[in-house]
């Protein structure tokens, strides 16, 4: 499939893009690339501006300054219509009065393709999105994850140059919602196209995408594979929105943090001198120890793993994840003592 | 860009001719009422004996009096009974339904044509009172009343709500009138809102049960006094345009108040 | 089967049947009886004379007339409306005013239309000073084509009433859906917007229809001698009932209005079925 499509896989670039609603400066100056066929997650806080940044990409919405540019050739003056764009959209819009099929022909149909053309394809793209089944039915007959699937059949029908997904998964529920998401990635892979995906759960987004990038008040913070996420988040901002993250006092000296007494690299962008340090929960343990300067508060039964809540005594909490196994072993008031992995952490100033 | 600006301009053109269209014969009305006819004098005449004749209050009386009856029954009639369907009898709510939407296709008129015989009874039982058009009201107001009230419980869960107050411990009334009935009460008060327009306008009826309400005595009067009966007419569309605005900000006080 | 919940219906149910559903019945009963109480065909065989065919004739022709400018210019004013923003001071007092002027309506329209177009009327005047002619041409207003347009004075608000919810329930993302899927304004009204509302469209020039056929006040208050239209006919056989053979026509005029009504709604379920299956 991938060879048929002349759109597969172009670069789209934003750069410098604002755009104010009265006072709120929904984009302050995003930048952000999107290589060949990537998959890129735009990951933020609710009204950061990530649908404002599709929208604008999609044409739906104009920017107050800054340029677009879809395959290196400048798409900002270009009206929404005619900019070859698939987009899903977070709430249902199927058109209510055509058949599942007619909805996915529906774009074929505005390019003047032959009807024989548009079933055909129409049927392809149901195919792909598992629902040939249902191509009789309205929009009314499916459920919300089967929407969403002619949805996205419907986008990608055009061959669009870009593929846009705006929280297409937020209205259904986790099961669908993990089947969905892995679905759409293997379509995207199949089909080559260069697409956004806007979430504000970042499980999806770590396990959907390419690149993540993070946004925060209308600009991106960091954008990276989603293990560079996780292990060495740029900024104090990336570092507790992506991930469970324990505040844990730490010294700092020559780039290394003393955290509770256990000698840990530190991160590009860490504070010097006393602050925060972020660390993930997998990277603590807890051992039983009489002579430990904690006590274990908790302990919370993941399926897989247990999450152990432990208190200092100065009243911090720390959370550790460990294996059911060593979880068993620690009840609620247990002494332990407190050892961190040296992983590179993030240390945030504490006066800042 | 120029798109949109010539579909401003035409939008306030369009705005502008309906506005021409709605307010000129309200206008003509003004004009005429305060004209002495024939000549082309202007005289506040008409205005101010407006209230002077007792049968012209009456008539007002009656209406206002009609009005408020009808909101009452329709309330008492249809606000239990939709809320009852919906709660007990679900399967009952089609056969609810096209009772209340069957004025609809059998108008007043007709309903006037066959009620001689109900009303003998009635008369019989009530005296020969134009109250006694409260019940045909009732009867005409049903499915603008029904589709106010259905919205409005349409938006709300109505079956649990009722099932946390029956655990709770309430009786079907208390339900009923405590519980549900708040909460579809924009509703209510959009039905309310129609029945009076409805009834402070309603001719048909009252004009052939030879009944003199406000809208009978100014076609009357329109034979007599057509300057009088001009400006009745304007002053009872105003009179009613301002209680329904009234009504309607009761209405939204309400839900601002509600909403927070 | 408990009889217990079925029983809280009862005085609805009771209330309905003697106030709407025994005068309709005895209606039906009314227009299938011959003077002598027996079972007769006379009174509805009376409907074909002359007379009542012209009356049903002129009445359709004013109901369709009306709804149909009803329907279109009060649709233009809903979408007027709807394009305003929802907290705009426009919006709120044109939705006021529809309201008051759909269901107030009859009598004081009538009069007010008298005060515009009648004789010495308002515009009857200013036309008169302004093309030089005398008032002698304004009787037209007492005639189908001026009832025709008093009707539209309550047919558009009426209209804008019922159809502004179908407005409103046009998601912005359909339109958004489809312009991103390359379409035009105009493709996306004409393959989107508009069969999306044809149903409620449909729906509400129907009521209008039926509304503009029903109505009497406005016409009564309008004409008072003759009856160009059957409500006015039916006024005729109410009001002259001494007058022998007249005497309980009315019955058979008020049957003949009902079927008309049911006929119209019975068409258009059967058009709203077969166009618009997406419904269901
Ligand atoms: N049409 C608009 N008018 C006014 N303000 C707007 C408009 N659209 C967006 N905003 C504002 O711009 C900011 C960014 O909005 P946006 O919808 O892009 O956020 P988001 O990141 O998609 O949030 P969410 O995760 O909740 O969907 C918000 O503060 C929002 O209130
Ligand atoms: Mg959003």
């Amino acid at each position: 499939m991938t060879d048929e499509n002349p759109n597969a896989g172009l670069a789209v670039s934003m750069s410098g893009l604002r755009r104010s609603y009265g006072d709120v400066h929904a984009l302050d100056g995003l930048d952000l690339r999107l290589g060949p066929g990537e998959l890129v997650a735009l990951l933020g806080p609710s009204g950061c501006g990530k649908t404002t940044a599709l929208r604008i990409l999609a044409g739906l919405e104009r920017q107050d300054a800054g340029t677009i540019t879809v395959g290196g050739r400048d798409i900002s003056g270009v009206p929404a219509n005619k900019r070859d764009m698939g987009m899903v959209f977070q709430a249902y819009s199927l058109f209510p009065h055509l058949t599942v099929l007619d909805n996915v022909a529906f774009g074929l149909k505005l390019r003047g393709r032959s009807r024989k053309v548009r079933h055909a394809r129409a049927t392809a793209m149901l195919e792909l999105v598992g629902l040939a089944q249902h191509r009789g039915r309205y929009a009314n007959q499916l459920s919300g994850g089967q929407q969403q699937r002619v949805a996205l059949a419907r986008a990608l029908a055009v061959e669009p140059a870009v593929l846009l997904l705006d929280e297409p998964l937020s209205a259904l529920d986790a099961k669908v919602r993990v089947q969905l998401r892995d679905e759409i990635r293997r379509i995207q892979l199949d089909v080559g196209t260069t697409t956004l995906f806007v979430t504000h759960d970042q499980e999806e987004a770590l396990a959907v995408a390419d690149r993540v990038g993070v946004m925060n008040a209308g600009r991106l913070d960091q954008i990276a594979t989603p293990a560079e996420l996780y292990s060495a988040p740029a900024t104090p901002f990336v570092g507790e929105f992506v991930g469970l993250s324990n505040r844990i006092p730490a010294r700092v000296s020559g780039g290394v943090a003393d955290v509770l007494g256990t000698p840990v690299p530190t991160l590009a962008g860490s504070a010097e001198g006393s602050g925060v340090a972020l660390v993930r929960p997998e990277s603590v343990s807890l051992v039983a120890d009489d002579t430990g300067t904690a006590t274990v508060l908790s302990v919370a039964f993941l399926g897989g793993l247990s999450r152990v809540t432990a208190a200092l005594g100065d009243g911090t909490l720390v959370v550790a994840q460990l294996g059911n196994a060593e979880a068993q072993a620690l009840a609620a008031g247990t002494r332990v003592r407190i050892v961190v992995d040296p992983i590179p952490v993030l240390v945030v100033a504490t006066d800042g | 860009m120029t798109g949109s600006t010539t579909w401003r301009v035409l939008r306030w053109v369009l705005l502008l001719a309906f506005g021409l269209f709605f307010l000129l014969p309200l206008a003509a009305l003004l004009d005429f009422s305060t004209k002495v006819p024939g000549t082309g004098e202007r005289t506040g005449e008409a205005w101010r004996t407006l209230l002077d004749d007792p049968t012209l209050t009456e008539a007002i009386t009656t209406s206002v009096l009609l009005a408020l009856l009808t909101v009452v029954g329709m309330v008492v009639l249809l606000v239990p009974t939709m809320i009852w369907v919906r709660l007990r009898v679900p399967r009952a709510s089609r056969l609810v339904e096209f009772l209340c939407l069957l004025p609809l296709t059998i108008p007043a008129l007709v309903i006037v044509v066959g009620i001689k015989n109900v009303y003998a009874w009635v008369h019989y039982f009530m005296g020969d009172s134009a109250l006694t058009l409260t019940f045909v009201y009732v009867v005409l107001v049903l499915p603008y009343a029904y589709r106010s009230l259905d919205a409005a419980l349409s938006s709300i869960d109505a079956v649990t709500l009722a099932e946390a107050a029956r655990s709770l411990g309430a009786s079907w009334l208390t339900v009923i009138v405590r519980v549900i009935t708040p909460n579809i009460w924009t509703g209510v008060l959009g039905a309310a809102f129609i029945s009076v327009a409805l009834v402070l306008g309603e001719y048909t009826v009252a004009s052939l049960q030879n009944y003199e309400t406000l809208p009978v005595v100014i076609v009357l009067l329109g034979k007599s006094d057509a300057p009088q009966s001009m400006a009745l007419s304007l002053a009872s569309i105003l009179f009613a345009a301002v209680l329904l605005v009234l009504l309607s900000f009761l209405d939204r006080r309400r839900r601002t108040s509600g909403g927070k | 089967m408990r009889p217990g919940p079925v029983l809280g219906l009862l005085p609805f149910l009771v209330f309905i049947g003697i106030f709407l559903l025994v005068p309709t019945v005895t209606v039906v009963i009314g227009a299938f009886q011959g003077d002598d109480g027996g079972f007769s065909l006379d009174r509805v065989r009376a409907l074909t004379e002359e007379t009542p065919m012209r009356a049903l004739r002129e009445s359709l022709l004013l109901s369709l007339s009306s709804a149909a400018v009803g329907s279109v210019l009060g649709a233009l004013l809903a979408y007027l409306v709807v394009t305003a923003p929802p907290t705009s001071v426009m919006r709120r007092a044109v939705t006021a005013v529809c309201g008051v002027l759909a269901q107030f309506g009859g009598v004081t329209l009538a009069f007010a239309w008298m005060a515009t177009l009648g004789f010495g009327g308002l515009l009857t005047n200013l036309l008169a000073d302004v093309l030089g002619r005398d008032d002698a041409g304004s009787a037209w207003l007492y005639e189908l084509p001026g009832l025709v347009l008093v009707y539209t004075y309550f047919q558009i608000p009426l209209m804008v009433i019922v159809f502004l919810p179908a407005l409103e329930g046009l998601r912005p993302q359909w339109r958004e859906a489809a312009v991103n899927l390359g379409a035009s304004t105009r493709q996306y009204w004409f393959q989107v917007a508009l069969p999306l509302l044809r149903p409620a469209f449909l729906g509400s020039a129907l009521l209008l229809f039926a509304n503009a056929f029903a109505a009497y006040a406005t016409a009564a208050a309008l004409v008072s001698q003759g009856a160009p239209i059957t409500p006015l006919l039916i006024r005729s056989a109410l009001t002259s009932e001494i007058v022998l053979g007249q005497a309980n026509f009315g019955y058979a005029l008020a049957l003949e209005m009902v079927v008309v009504v049911a006929i119209v709604m019975a068409l258009y379920a059967w058009l709203l079925k077969r166009t618009s299956r997406w419904l269901s």
